[in-house]
């Protein structure tokens, strides 16, 4: 083992001291090489902190959520049923919601408006989101007048801005006091946007959905996983189009990387020949030369994938935002939390590496098979 | 189908895979009919340049298909967020019909191309192309196995539906289904233990006598074989269960997972190395007497073999350190 050991050693040291002295070949190259690294591992890591962001959002959102239906569409729902769902066994807690849009047609957005259940706002006071100050340049203690369903104005006193790490469910979003929410948008007291269930054990929340169906047939039920579920396939589906959108670049590059491994230049066909004609065999050659494959991919891999772990965690993802993100005018502003994940590393791996030598491995074999008696006379 | 970059990334591996051992064995073809090292005819001359070109070719794409069984499982066991009623990786594999034949199938093709490879290495070590013929017979016998991975995986990735009602592990691996999952999560405990360590402890032992003595070599490599077998019963029948701290709890996937400290790639890793290691004694025994290998096979085989013995030491070292550490306690 450990001359075999020795032998690699002794062969990689002689690859790194050429990659040494051709440094200017290598460079082009390896800046390319880590391009691609860098695209394709920007969109790997910007989609995967996405989804769980969505999971850590979605650990605190209710297991079930119930939502009347009226001609297939969303309607309120009267308050009267809330107490229906108490009754049913397995149910922890039952807290009827009240929300929805509002248009602001001066920022042209939407506000999601939201009476919150845990914490109770005061009358004439608003706790909005970052986004919503951004937009709007309102900070604490700013009035804010805005249009109610009848065409009436009601003002609201800035209480409070929502924590700038809350950002990505809290952008749009604006909190008021029930009275108001009921007066301005118009609605009835009684009537609600949804309910909210909890569920005390995991594995009931399939039955008491089931038992919720068969006791007001004219709701919808909502599950935390079914939502969870969505958004993972969501965003795999966002990423994995993006990487087929990239073959094309891939591909450019293994064919990039195919020519330049096969221009090989006068002195390095002197230099294999000479190794052959001292000894070495092709198998040696072929060695050195996946040797020297192997330290650009680990070079252009590490800087590629240490620049889109810079892109994603500290600039945000700038380049691809707006694809996998979605859009809207409330954007929320967040970094993601930083989170390495070999799956994705292995993933991103073979989508880089494996291209690279594939299209390496014919112009290897052709300078290894270099005939030094041929060399030595030209 | 879903969309999803390691499927893609498999996919593609796969037909690589199985294109490079197609074209290879076209060459193989070549090789088997015309190859003469005594001649110094052109064909032959430009046989033996491009069978440097074959075997580096072949060597990468079986060194995806080794790596492609890591990415599979993985895969499977990350999208059971994906599928209603999938808890770890046999939810995904159990959304179609053709989940668990793609798995079965790449286990196949870890070993087979495992073996090919190590074939390959010995020879490379003879100067005269010894196994030039073995290796390409035994390449045709492998190209079929590796289209066949190809054609039952992109059947199973292309008919993923993400909103197909799938069963965990607690359905497949429970003692009372009719499944072999099932007859092996049925096995009773303390002969089930006594069999791992008796197999066990046979393989290391003829390790250990064929490396010091280097006999018994084809013992030693029916039994990792064996050894295999029993130990993936065994992580079904008992260690499992010891590991979830669950007395029905008996699936081998579950322990790769995070909340089990990630402790199946310390067994399933040592395990498949040093299964692919002990077999590999099968490539290399019957040629033992060629001239140009007679130094260097008793040399490499014993290598092996002491990697085999020490990976399998490993596994066993870590499935008994979990059932000892384990609070669970089995009285009957």
């Amino acid at each position: 083992m450990t001359d075999w050991v020795e032998k690699q050693r002794n062969i990689l040291d002689f690859t790194l001291s050429s990659l040494r002295r051709r440094k200017g070949r290598h460079l082009g190259m390896l800046a390319v090489y880590a391009a691609i690294v860098f695209l394709l591992a920007s969109v790997m890591l910007f989609s995967h902190a996405i989804k769980r962001e969505a999971a850590i959002v979605l650990a605190d959102a209710p297991e079930i959520v119930v939502q009347r239906m009226v001609a297939g569409r969303h309607d309120l729902i009267p308050g009267a049923y809330a107490d229906r769902l108490t009754g049913i066994r397995g149910v922890a807690a039952v807290t009827p919601r009240l929300w929805g849009y509002y248009y602001d047609a001066a920022l042209a957005a939407n506000y999601t408006i939201l009476v919150p259940t845990d914490q109770a706002v005061p009358a004439g006071s608003v706790v909005i989101g970052g986004g919503v100050a951004r937009a709007r340049g309102a900070g604490v203690g700013d009035t804010l007048s805005f249009r109610g369903y009848g065409g009436e104005q009601f003002f609201f006193t800035v209480a409070e801005v929502l924590p700038h790490a809350s950002e990505l469910v809290a952008a749009d979003l604006f909190l008021i006091a029930e009275t108001e929410y009921r007066a301005m948008l118009g609605i009835d007291d009684g009537a609600y946007t949804d309910i909210a269930v909890s569920v005390r054990n995991p594995r009931e929340v399939v039955t008491v959905a089931n038992k919720i169906i068969a006791a007001l047939p004219d709701t919808r039920v909502i599950l935390r996983e079914e939502i969870l579920r969505t958004y993972d396939a969501l965003f795999d589906w966002r990423e994995g189009l993006m990487l087929v959108l990239l073959t094309g670049a891939v591909l450019a590059f293994a064919i990039f990387a195919g020519d330049k491994a096969s221009g090989l230049s006068a002195e390095e066909r002197r230099e294999i020949g000479l190794l052959k004609a001292v000894g070495w065999e092709t198998t040696d050659v072929i060695a050195m030369k996946v040797w020297e494959g192997a330290a650009v991919s680990l070079a252009a891999f590490l800087a590629g994938y240490l620049l889109a772990y810079l892109h994603v965690f500290h600039f945000s993802g700038a380049l691809f935002e707006p694809v996998l993100k979605g859009w809207a005018v409330l954007y929320p502003e967040f970094r993601p939390a930083a989170f390495v994940d070999v799956f994705q590393v292995l993933t991103l791996f073979f989508f880089t590496v494996f291209p690279y030598t594939v299209a390496t491995i014919v112009p290897i074999w052709r300078a290894a098979i270099i005939d030094p008696d041929a060399i030595m006379r030209s | 189908m879903i969309f999803q970059p390691a499927i893609i990334a498999l996919l593609l591996a796969s037909v690589v895979t199985a294109t490079v051992a197609v074209v290879a064995s076209g060459f193989g073809v070549q090789v088997l009919r015309h190859w003469d090292i005594t001649s110094g005819s052109e064909r032959q001359l430009a046989l033996e340049r491009l069978t440097y070109l074959i075997s580096t070719l072949l060597g990468l794409a079986f060194a995806v298909a080794l790596g492609s069984l890591l990415l599979f499982v993985l895969n499977a066991d990350r999208m059971a967020s994906q599928f209603v009623g999938a808890m770890c990786a046999v939810g995904t594999l159990n959304a179609n019909a053709w989940g668990f034949p793609t798995l079965v199938l790449k286990i196949v093709n870890f070993f087979l191309a495992g073996t090919w490879l190590i074939l390959n290495e010995v020879d490379t070590r003879g100067w005269d192309y010894p196994l030039i013929r073995a290796k390409y017979r035994y390449l045709l016998v492998i190209t079929p196995f590796l289209i066949a991975e190809a054609v039952v995986q992109a059947v199973y990735f292309l008919g993923l539906e993400a909103d197909v009602i799938t069963s965990c592990c607690g359905s497949l691996f429970s003692t009372d289904a009719a499944t072999v999952a099932a007859e092996m999560s049925a096995l009773p405990l303390v002969p089930s233990i006594i069999g791992f360590y008796t197999v066990l402890s046979a393989t290391v032992v003829a390790g250990l006598v064929f490396i010091r003595w280097r006999r018994g070599g084809w013992v030693f490599a029916g039994l990792c074989a064996l050894a295999f077998v029993v130990s993936i019963a065994a992580m079904i029948s008992f260690i499992s269960i010891y590991i979830y701290e669950h007395p029905h709890h008996h699936c081998p996937f579950c322990v790769i997972q995070g909340e089990h400290g990630y402790i199946g790639y310390a067994l399933y890793l040592p395990l498949f190395a040093a299964t692919v290691f002990g077999l590999g004694l099968f490539a290399m025994l019957p040629f033992k007497q060629i001239p140009s290998l007679r130094a260097v096979i008793p040399a490499l085989a014993g290598r092996h073999a002491t990697l085999s013995v020490a990976l399998f030491a490993v596994f066993v070292a870590v499935a008994t350190w979990s059932v000892a550490t384990s609070n669970l306690v089995m009285r009957n």
